[in-house]
C-alpha cells in the first residue's frame, strides 16, 4: 500500500470519528493536525467549548492517564500538551466572545527560587481546558508577587508548584503570610510538584495536594462547587 | 574494584563484592569518585553496591530502590552507608534512610555536595544547570536523548527556557570533559563555567561515616 493510501484525511472523517483522531494525534503530539481538526470542528459548526472539552480535555486526559500509570513519559506529554496548546490558541478568543461557562478563577505560579514551570504549565492549561480563568504569575515568586495577584485578581484558588526540595518549603511562607493577613480561608490553596505529597501539603497547611494535572483539575472543581455551596448556604 | 562503563553504570549500577565490614550503597553516578576514593585511602574494609544512575531520571523510584537494597544486603555487613543526597525525593529518602537506622550524605543533591554544602547554599543560583563529570559523560544519555530533545527538538525551550548557565561542577582536571561541557552547554543555548570542585563533601561524608 502506498504511503499517499494511508494518509487519513481529516475533512473526509465524520465527527465522531475525526474526535477518535484528534485523540490519536493529541497523544502523537501532532500540533499542526490538532489544529487542523479544531479547523474543522468549527467549520462544522461545533461550539468552541464542545471542541475543548470533548476533543482536547478528552485527549489529554487519556494523555494523563497513561503518564500516571508509567505508559508515557515527560517528552511525551509536553508534545502533546504543545499540541493542545496550538487547539486552545485558536479557541481561547472564541471561548470569551461565546461566553462559555466559567468554574472559577485561579492565580497560579512556581514559588521563589524555583524556575520548573513544566509542571505548572500543564496545570495552568489543563484549568482553562476545564473552564477556569487561570492568572499565570510565571515562575520564581516571591510571597508579594501571591498577594499582590491575589489582592488584584480575587481569586477562588490560588495554586502553588515547586520541583525541588529545597524551595517547596516556601510554599508553607505563602500560607501562613495568608494567616497572618486573617485572609487564609477566602482562598482554597493548592500545592503541587514532583517531590511534594499529602502529608506535606497537610503539615504546610494547603487545602489539597495535586500530584498531577487532571488530579488538580478535578480537585479545583470540586473544591469551588463545595465552596459555593457553603456561600449559598451562609 | 574494576570501574564498570558508564553505560552499565546506568542502566544497572554496580553489584558489591560481598567483601568488608561497611557497605557503601550509592548512585551510579558516583561509582567511579567512590571507587577513588576507597583506592587513594586504602579502605579495604569497604565494599560498594551501585543503584543505576539513570534513577537520577526518576527521583519518584529512589526510595523504595534504596530500601530493597539495604533490606537485601545489610545482613552481610556491619554498617551500611547511603551515599545518595535527598535527590528530588522531597525528604521521603531521609525519612526511610531513618526508620533503617542507616545514615546518608545531608544536602538536597549531588551538586551541592560536590561544590560544598554551604557554599552551594550560598551561591542561590537559581538559574543555573549543573553537570558533574559523569552527567557530562553522560549528557546524551540522561539530557539530550532522556528528555527526547534529539527527537524533538522544539521541547528544548519547554525545558532550558529559564535557565541562563551551565556550570561544570569538574571532579577532575581533564580537559576533554571540560570541552564536552562547554559543547553540552552550547547546545542547550546556555553560558558556560566550569568549577573545580574535587570530590568536595562527598569525601568528608564517607570519611566521616566510614
Amino acid at each position: 500500500m502506498s504511503e499517499e493510501e494511508d494518509e487519513i484525511i481529516l475533512s473526509e472523517l465524520n465527527d465522531d470519528e475525526l474526535v477518535e483522531q484528534m485523540f490519536d494525534d493529541l497523544y502523537d503530539g501532532l500540533k499542526d493536525e490538532i489544529e487542523e481538526g479544531v479547523n474543522i470542528l468549527l467549520e462544522r459548526g461545533w461550539q468552541p467549548y464542545d471542541i475543548l472539552t470533548k476533543a482536547l480535555v478528552g485527549g489529554m486526559t487519556i494523555v494523563g492517564n497513561d503518564f500516571r500509570d508509567g505508559i508515557l513519559f515527560v517528552p511525551e506529554v509536553l508534545l502533546a500538551a504543545n499540541a493542545m496548546k496550538g487547539g486552545m490558541g485558536i479557541l481561547k478568543p472564541l471561548l470569551i466572545e461565546t461566553d462559555a461557562p466559567r468554574m472559577g478563577k485561579m492565580v497560579i505560579g512556581t514559588v521563589k527560587g524555583d524556575i520548573h514551570d513544566i509542571g505548572k504549565n500543564l496545570v495552568a492549561m489543563m484549568m482553562e481546558g476545564a473552564g477556569f480563568e487561570v492568572v499565570d504569575l510565571g515562575i520564581n515568586n516571591a510571597v508579594e508577587a501571591y498577594m499582590e495577584a491575589i489582592e488584584t485578581e480575587g481569586p477562588d484558588i490560588l495554586g502553588m508548584s515547586a520541583l525541588l526540595t529545597t524551595t517547596m518549603p516556601y510554599m508553607k511562607v505563602v500560607i501562613d503570610t495568608l494567616k497572618e493577613q486573617g485572609i487564609r480561608d477566602d482562598y482554597i490553596v493548592l500545592v503541587g510538584g514532583a517531590p511534594l505529597n499529602e502529608e506535606f501539603g497537610r503539615a504546610i497547611g494547603a487545602d489539597a495536594y495535586c500530584r498531577d494535572a487532571a488530579v488538580a483539575v478535578e480537585t479545583a472543581k470540586l473544591m469551588v462547587a463545595r465552596k459555593h455551596n457553603q456561600g449559598v448556604a451562609s | 574494584m574494576e570501574t564498570p562503563s558508564d553505560q552499565q553504570l546506568t542502566d544497572d549500577g554496580l553489584v558489591a563484592t560481598g567483601r568488608g565490614r561497611i557497605l557503601v550503597l550509592a548512585c551510579g553516578a558516583l561509582a567511579r569518585e567512590i571507587l577513588a576514593l576507597i583506592e587513594a585511602n586504602g579502605w579495604s574494609h569497604v565494599d560498594l553496591h551501585c543503584l543505576p544512575a539513570i534513577l537520577h531520571n526518576y527521583p519518584a523510584k529512589i526510595t523504595g530502590a534504596v530500601q530493597e537494597a539495604v533490606a537485601r544486603r545489610r545482613t552481610a555487613y556491619e554498617k551500611v552507608f547511603v551515599a545518595y543526597a535527598d535527590c528530588g525525593t522531597g525528604g521521603d529518602l531521609a525519612q526511610a534512610c531513618a526508620d533503617m537506622g542507616v545514615e546518608m550524605i545531608q544536602g538536597p543533591h549531588c551538586y551541592a555536595f560536590f561544590d560544598g554544602l554551604a557554599r552551594f547554599a550560598a551561591r542561590d543560583e537559581i538559574f543555573a544547570f549543573y553537570l558533574t563529570d559523569f552527567l557530562t559523560r553522560q549528557f546524551d544519555t540522561f539530557v539530550w536523548r532522556g528528555l527526547g530533545i534529539d527527537r524533538h527538538p522544539e521541547l528544548l525551550p519547554m525545558y532550558f527556557g529559564h535557565y541562563r548557565k551551565l556550570v561544570y561542577l569538574a571532579q577532575t582536571d581533564d580537559p576533554d570533559l571540560t570541552a564536552k561541557a562547554q559543547a553540552a552547554a552550547d547546545r542547550l543555548g546556555l553560558a558556560f563555567e566550569r568549577r573545580y570542585t574535587g570530590y568536595g563533601d562527598l569525601a568528608t561524608a564517607l570519611e566521616a561515616a566510614i
